[in-house]
């Protein structure tokens, strides 16, 4: 595969070379009789051009929109995530109805009214009434976008009290994640840097008796359907949460706490076994499977199969493994939750188990 | 032109200036003239241009065929950044920001706003010069030197900056945390520093030179909109830029000096820093107060470069030519507060979120109006297809097609999911980049006969222009889709998440599409570089404009008219303007008014 495409880019490239030669050859035969401003021939193929260059647009638009549009992420995984995608729909298909409309009047205005010869351009200057439609319809069809665009972000961004939301610390560093659960309390203990010591990695207070039954894990998870209140810390640099299945994210700042409540609605189980996905992991695998042939022939190492998985990534940039900083999220019902998290040990079980070593090995 | 005012014109410029020697020094190194300073900066942001477009090449190479040896990179980058000819993680992160900075501020602010506000202004008001020649020479030299030190900065042992062009620290701060952030970061935060000391030499140079010498008869009202867009921008810059000065001031002290502006709570190599107290939120606020802006220093001459081009190839007056003062001045004045809208999800308030998304898609109507304006400027014309009005056609669509995603991506709601995705990457680079380039190679084709008194090849022109227009839409618009799949920006390689690994074709195509787009301006250059020594000579007014420009001599001297400034009697519009009785053009057989022109009797005055 990548052989081939190398191939076609240096036929691509030794194709425009040709063509440079070519050109430069016919512009040094045509120095002599021109004084370089278009002439009518120049306006007339220019003129054609333009109308070929909008088809190439459109086409292009078309394709990109037919073989691509099954790239966009599937079906919102939150209960946000709906309304976010209605509200990403119809910005779409408004902004490409006025593209269509506008690249094309653009474009073949430009054909149309081609200089010629004896031909006499319009003298129009301005038009009031005009001006004032097509400044009043932007406002209109924009307050409109601003409106709906600020009820749904009302929505997401004011988080209200909710006794039930699960209360889970996201803390970033250089160059991974971890998740702090907040225990039977519900109440994360207090945290800062300073406090980082063997195994206490995030940095939890340990006087602290809210932190005692706190839980770090390094997988992300979530009961399905169950608000969840994300508090995001940073160790370093700044990273920013972006959880692209839940249309969710938050930048994870040192020096404050950033937080991004979302309610997880479709399992790891139900995505996995959606139709989308499961066409998708599929053509994943038939890329993977090709690729490893090409690796196995090099002497590497095949590749994995794949099996879908919600995750976290970072998105925002914080160092050389930037582009390898995820964590694995996986959504349950709260049965398999509640059972995962009792497994999990608590930050003052750890503590305990570490002194008693610490005891042991004194002696 | 009578003998008697000859006599006179030569009186009045004796008094002007006297006539002193010029030196190939004065003359072509530190000259006071604003037309050679203007190709001075012209010069200087094409050989930077060349060298950013080159990076963007190399870190393409690495996201269509991540982690393949290639003898480029081997050449290129050397054992210290590739090994064995495969691109390493911290070359790339380098790669994208030195690129980024360089094409923002290099090329698309000093080599364009810096390249056309010199030849421009007094040009097009008729004034003999800038009002501070020495602070314009300045202004130059400052710039080069900013330029030598970001490139210099290549080649420091621990490497140049690499926190991404908006440096935001704690990345930026800690050498700790990232190798670039070293000797690197010291080098473009210094140099960012001097560019801010240019452009402000510079900008208030233009703002003094508009208001004050402007030609008699030269009202505001009369200004082609290139001056006014040009004088906008300069306001835009000496209000934005001094406050990315504090920003990097501030970051300075923080690296250098042990303050806590913007650190506080960090755990790094296994010790905790001193900080305490500051926050990263307070220097995205900073940056993004000039960044925004900035997007409009760069958009608006191009702009103001298209309106100029649009009007004389399509031999009609701009349509709305108030309104289109007005949307520079809303543009202008909305420009400096969005600069939200980059903050969405930084950890801000929400309720400011909503405060900036409102004032963001305030934005759009001034720019629908432009692009409605443009379209009808069109409508009826008899369109000269020259190379620079096929680039102003083309910033008019590049322009629809990236400002039409600006309302996603202004949408605070929708914003959540695409922030700082390939989406962004495809909007900006479509808005404000392939735009603001259009309106660049716009100007050089357009001014190319002022500037160096010969004319570019129309054919090479004509052939630079397909293939980038092809090109750039080939690379910017599948480009977005691969961000609506929730692909992260300056991620080295994709392949840590098996589940991107359906939009490796597609960065393929978009690198093929780079590659080419790339090459296609070796045409350009060729043309710029032949035509300066071999090409056609060209006239006094190749493109029959109306504006004053075009009543100077092709040979340029000092003092821009031989004689006594032109006066201004009409604005520089009336192309294809008929006689009362509509019999023919107001002067039989010539579709163009210049400036200069007094009004004819068998004319209608109108107010425009």
């Amino acid at each position: 595969m990548t052989v081939f495409l190398i191939i076609v880019v240096i036929a691509l490239l030794g194709l425009t070379f040709w063509q440079m030669s070519k050109i430069l050859k016919l512009s040094n035969s045509t120095d002599h009789d021109s004084n370089q401003v278009a002439n009518n021939t120049d306006n007339k193929n220019q003129g054609y051009l333009m109308i070929a260059f909008v088809s190439f647009l459109y086409l292009l638009m078309a394709y990109s929109f037919w073989n691509w549009s099954d790239l966009y992420l599937p079906e919102a995984a939150s209960e946000h995530g709906k309304d976010y995608d209605r509200l990403m729909f119809i910005s779409i298909g408004l902004i490409m109805f006025v593209q269509v409309i506008t690249q094309f009047l653009l474009f073949f205005f430009a054909y149309k009214y081609k200089g010629a010869k004896g031909r006499r351009a319009l003298f129009y200057a301005d038009n009031d009434k005009l001006e004032f439609i097509w400044t009043i319809i932007p406002v209109i069809v924009l307050a409109g976008l601003i409106i709906y665009g600020l009820f749904t972000w009302s929505d997401i961004m004011n988080i209200e009290d909710d006794e039930d939301a699960l209360v889970v610390e996201i803390y970033a560093y250089q160059f991974g994640w971890k998740a702090r659960y907040s225990g039977e309390d519900n109440t994360l203990g207090k945290a800062n840097v300073r406090f980082i010591e063997g195994t206490n990695v995030v940095g939890v207070d340990e006087s602290d008796s809210y932190a005692k039954d706190d839980k770090i894990t390094t997988e992300l998870h979530l009961p399905v359907n169950r608000p969840v209140l994300f508090k995001f810390r940073s160790q370093d640099v700044l990273h920013s949460a972006y959880f692209p299945f839940f249309r969710a994210q938050m930048n994870v700042v040192p020096g404050m706490i950033t937080q991004f409540s979302f309610t997880p609605t479709i399992t790891s189980e139900e995505m996995k076994n959606s139709e989308y996905m499961v066409d998708k992991v599929k053509e994943l695998n038939q890329i993977r499977k090709e690729k490893s042939k090409e690796l196995v022939a090099n002497g590497d190492v095949a590749l994995d199969p794949y099996e879908f998985e919600y995750y976290l990534l970072c998105n925002k940039i914080c160092g050389i493994s930037h582009f390898n900083m995820q964590m694995k999220i996986v959504v349950e019902e709260e049965e398999d939750f509640n059972s995962w998290i009792a497994e999990q040990e608590a930050f003052g079980e750890s503590l305990k188990k570490e002194e008693e070593q610490k005891v042991t090995s004194n002696n | 032109m009578s003998v008697s005012a000859n006599a006179a014109i030569a009186h009045d410029h004796h008094d002007d200036h006297g006539h002193h020697k010029e030196t190939f020094i004065t003359k072509y190194i530190f000259s006071q003239d604003h037309k050679m300073i203007g190709k001075q900066f012209l010069i200087t942001g094409l050989v930077m241009g060349a060298i950013g477009i080159f990076m963007s090449i190399l870190f393409r190479i690495q996201l269509a065929w991540p982690e393949e040896a290639s003898w480029v990179f081997e050449m290129f980058l050397g054992d210290k950044y590739s090994t064995d000819g495969v691109m390493n993680p911290d070359a790339y992160l380098a790669l994208v920001t030195i690129h980024g900075t360089i094409m923002v501020f290099f090329v698309l602010t000093a080599g364009l706003s810096g390249t056309f506000s010199n030849l421009l202004i007094p040009l097009q008001i008729g004034a003999r010069d800038m009002a501070s020649g020495f602070m314009n020479m300045l202004s130059y030299w400052i710039f080069l030197l900013s330029s030598i030190i970001m490139l210099s900065s290549l080649f420091v042992e621990s490497g140049p900056a690499s926190a991404g062009w908006t440096i935001y620290p704690p990345l930026s701060a800690l050498p700790e945390a990232i190798p670039g952030s070293g000797t690197g970061m010291t080098l473009w935060l210094v140099s960012l520093a001097l560019f801010i000391a240019q452009s402000l030499m510079g900008s208030l140079n233009y703002i003094v030179t508009v208001i004050n010498m402007r030609t008699e008869g030269m009202s505001m009202t009369r200004l082609p909109l290139s001056i006014w867009a040009l004088f906008v921008t300069a306001i835009i810059g000496v209000v934005s830029f001094p406050v990315l000065l504090s920003a990097a001031l501030m970051l300075i002290m923080d690296r250098s000096f042990g303050t806590s502006f913007f650190l506080s709570d960090i755990y790094i190599k296994g010790e905790v820093l001193a900080h305490q107290g500051g926050s990263p939120v307070l220097f995205e606020h900073l940056f993004w107060f000039l960044g925004h802006p900035e997007v409009y220093i760069v958009l608006l001459p191009a702009l103001g470069i298209t309106s100029e081009v649009i009007a004389t190839n399509s031999r009609k007056p701009i349509f709305g030519y108030r309104a289109m003062v007005a949307s520079i001045l809303a543009i202008a004045f909305l420009s400096t507060i969005v600069w939200g809208h980059h903050m969405f999800v930084s950890g801000m308030n929400p309720f400011l979120g909503s405060v900036f998304t409102f004032t963001t898609l305030l934005i759009a109507i001034p720019s629908a109006v432009k692009s409605f304006n443009y379209i009808t400027t069109l409508w009826k014309g008899n369109l000269q297809m020259n190379p620079g009005m096929l680039f102003s056609i083309g910033l008019v669509s590049t322009f629809i097609t990236g400002g039409l995603t600006g309302i996603i991506l202004g949408d605070s709601t929708l914003d959540i999911n695409v922030h700082d995705t390939y989406f962004v990457i495809a909007h900006f680079h479509l808005v404000m980049g392939i735009s603001a380039l259009y309106g660049l190679f716009a100007g050089v084709y357009h001014w190319f006969p002022k500037m160096f008194g010969r004319m570019m090849n129309k054919n090479l022109g004509y052939v630079h222009f397909w293939v980038t227009a092809v090109g750039a839409y080939g690379v910017f618009f599948p480009m977005h889709f691969i961000g609506m799949a929730g692909l992260p920006r300056r991620y080295y390689t994709n392949t840590n998440f098996p589940y991107f690994d359906d939009l490796a074709n597609v960065n393929v195509i978009i690198t093929v599409f780079a590659i080419i787009t790339a090459l296609v301006q070796l045409v350009f250059i060729y043309n710029f570089i032949h035509s300066i020594f071999f090409g056609k000579k060209a006239s006094k007014n190749p493109w029959n404009s109306n504006t004053l420009e075009w009543t100077t001599p092709v040979e340029h001297i000092h003092g821009n008219w031989p004689g006594e400034i032109p006066k201004v009697y009409r604005w520089p519009y009336d192309y294809s303007k008929l006689n009362k009785e509509e019999s023919d053009y107001v002067i039989a057989g010539q579709d163009f008014i210049p400036q200069d022109v007094p009004l004819q009797d068998n004319e209608e005055e109108l107010s425009h």
